[in-house]
């Protein structure tokens, strides 16, 4: 009733491949970015902005990132947290380097220095898989984190041991710092969202894509047919690590403003972005999406529903919230390992036939 | 009747031309284990070469030697005139040779599309910049490999699943989308893992009709190894016989019918 692909007919290649081939959900996504982009902009308030608009949309590229590395190409990795550090520290060392150059620019490079760092240790990847490559990452995690505490370089020799956003602007409009208004704030982590979805969901429908997936599904075969395991698994770790960089960029930069690596990029933020990746679905942009919003939204639902309108205490509120997210996780692993996104899957092929179902 | 000049003719008018792979004395060894025994035979271009043999003989290692996923340890693979090097697996299927399993392996989570797809990975050209910006020469290399795809999914009457995911499909089906991916490489060798393994008359008649018409129309070389003697008999133009590790017979399905040694490997014969 809602949907139909009923005279929807493709003439060429390109229509029958491009990112929505059904018009409904093309002119939905139309929406939803005239929504993200022309409306919200104007009614957004420092509340919405730093409980859920900002989280969400930063959380939702480091989900994009993993999911390419988790999802789509098979290589679990637990650190996240310690690449989001990589990320957030090489912005603060090209924010204070070069305090003129746009942040644009600074957000891209400390991806494109994530990257390397991701491609470094990925290398394991080649020889080790799974529950191994898991503990290698692991490893990288709190490597990572120990290397910015200890060495005083990466925080400027600061007495706190903190990292704090100088502020700096982009065409004038201050986007990091305590001055910066919550539109452009948005703004600013919205564009880059938009962007890695749409260079994400390029990849991923590609050839590289389907070099990725085939690892995943099975590796002796895809090399027997041509694939480059090499090639295949270090592209996964760099682009993967190129999101997860820039999320760590903006994450620091622009939504917390100063940063204690071992409490912010600690193994929990590994662990909440791969449950995110988890709950949203395994090899499914959109799923990261979905997961994103979803861990980023439950606590504060749980908030307002429990303390404010319940009257619950705080403390049981918050492990309510974890207890919660556990059994999740346990739900989804045994009923749906892809997620949301195969939930929604499904939800669709009914409505395509809803409401004749013979 | 066979001997070393350029081709010969078919009795059914076939023309094979000359030696595309050459396998030189190959003896392959898994620790005290030798599976493959000093072991020489060629395969010509536009030939159906099979491999027989009981269990065991031997055949699979040999397939496996052939698309690089074994390095023997003895012994010389000849690829178009020239000695092969000791190469990774995707390196061999770069050079032209593509493959099938006798235990299906594609990829489950892709659709048949996708997976098709993959088979074309020696032709495309753009890099990974090219393909996260997609407009252009990204679009332009992934139309035109669809095109080349869609004339082996029409060939092998599966576009009615193209976009189904390969999880899905019955056996049968599993079994030609493979033969389509390995297709979609164009290869100058086709090597055929038991492709009639499991499935019913029909299925077999309609694999064996496929097979002689990839080779019909598209000239392409073939080396298969099966089980099934009547399929095998009516399909090569010449087959090698294996026994553990070691080759007991080559030449025309007749000649190999009346050598007493395979006649003996296949029923047995008292060892004194």
């Amino acid at each position: 009733m809602f949907y139909r692909e009923a005279g929807d007919f493709k003439t060429s290649y390109i229509a029958d491949s491009q990112t929505f081939p059904i018009k409904f959900d093309r002119y939905r996504y139309y929406v939803v970015l005239a929504v993200a982009f022309g409306i919200i902009p104007f009614i957004i308030n420092d509340y919405w902005a730093n409980a859920l608009l900002l989280p969400f949309l930063i959380y939702a590229i480091a989900a994009i990132g993993l999911n390419i590395l988790v999802g789509y190409c098979g290589q679990v990795s637990l650190g996240t947290g310690g690449f989001m550090a990589v990320g957030a520290y090489a912005c603060y060392k090209l924010m204070t380097a070069f305090p003129d150059v746009s942040m644009f620019i600074h957000v891209i490079l400390a991806g494109g220095i994530t990257a390397f760092v991701g491609v470094l240790f990925g290398l394991p990847s080649l020889r080790i898989k799974g529950f191994y490559l898991a503990v290698a990452t692991l490893a990288a995690q709190f490597f990572l984190v120990w290397l910015f505490n200890r060495v005083p370089w990466f925080y400027n020799y600061s007495a706190s041991g903190q990292i704090n956003a100088p502020e700096r602007d982009v065409f004038g409009i201050i986007i990091t710092g305590p001055n910066a208004p919550a539109w452009a704030t948005y703004l600013f982590c919205l564009i880059f969202l938009t962007v890695c979805a749409i260079l994400a969901r390029n990849l991923t429908r590609g050839t590289t894509g389907r070099t990725w997936m085939a690892i995943r599904d099975m590796d002796i075969a895809a090399e027997i047919i041509g694939v480059n395991p090499l090639k295949a698994k270090l592209t996964a770790f760099a682009v993967s690590s190129f999101f997860v960089g820039i999320a760590g960029a903006l994450f620091f930069a622009v939504y917390l403003g100063a940063v204690e690596v071992g409490e912010v990029f600690g193994i929990q933020k590994s662990f909440l972005v791969l449950f995110m990746v988890i709950i949203g679905g395994l090899g499914s942009i959109f799923g990261s999406f979905a997961g994103a919003a979803f861990l980023v939204l439950l606590p504060v639902v749980l908030k307002v529903v429990g303390v404010d309108v319940l009257g619950w205490p705080t403390d049981i509120v918050a492990h309510l919230n974890l207890v919660i997210v556990g059994a999740l996780i346990i739900m989804f692993l045994i009923l749906e390992p892809h997620g949301l996104a195969q939930l929604w899957r499904v939800a669709k092929e009914k409505l395509r036939l809803w409401p004749f179902p013979h | 009747m066979l001997d070393n000049s350029e081709g010969y003719v078919t009795e059914d008018g076939r023309k094979i031309g000359g030696v595309v792979m050459e396998m030189k004395n190959i003896t392959l060894r898994f620790g005290g284990v030798v599976a493959i025994k000093d072991i020489s035979f060629d395969i010509r271009e536009g030939e159906i070469r099979a491999i027989i043999g009981p269990n065991g003989a031997g055949k699979s290692s040999m397939l496996n030697v052939i698309s690089g996923f074994y390095v023997p340890q003895e012994g010389e693979v000849w690829f178009h005139g020239s000695k092969r090097p000791p190469m990774r697996p995707f390196e061999v299927a770069q050079q032209g040779i593509a493959r099938t399993f006798q235990n299906i392996a594609l990829f489950e989570g892709m659709s048949v599309l996708d997976n098709v797809m993959t088979g074309r990975l020696s032709f495309m050209k753009t890099n990974i910049l090219q393909q996260a910006w997609w407009k252009g020469k990204a679009e332009a290399e992934e139309t035109e490999n669809r095109e080349a795809v869609e004339r082996i999914i029409d060939f092998l009457e599966i576009q009615h699943i193209r976009k189904t995911p390969v999880s899905r499909l019955p056996y049968g089906l599993k079994k030609r989308v493979e033969l389509a991916r390995a297709l979609a490489a164009e290869p100058k060798l086709l090597l055929l893992d038991e492709p009639m393994a499991g499935m019913n008359v029909e299925e077999k008649e309609d694999m064996s009709r496929f097979i002689l018409d990839v080779n019909d129309e598209f000239g392409t070389t073939i080396a298969l190894i099966e089980h099934d003697m009547g399929v095998v008999m009516d399909l090569s133009d010449r087959v090698v016989v294996m026994d553990y590790g070691k080759k007991i017979g080559d030449g025309t399905p007749d000649e190999v019918r009346n050598n007493q040694e395979v006649i003996d490997a296949y029923l047995g014969v008292s060892h004194d």
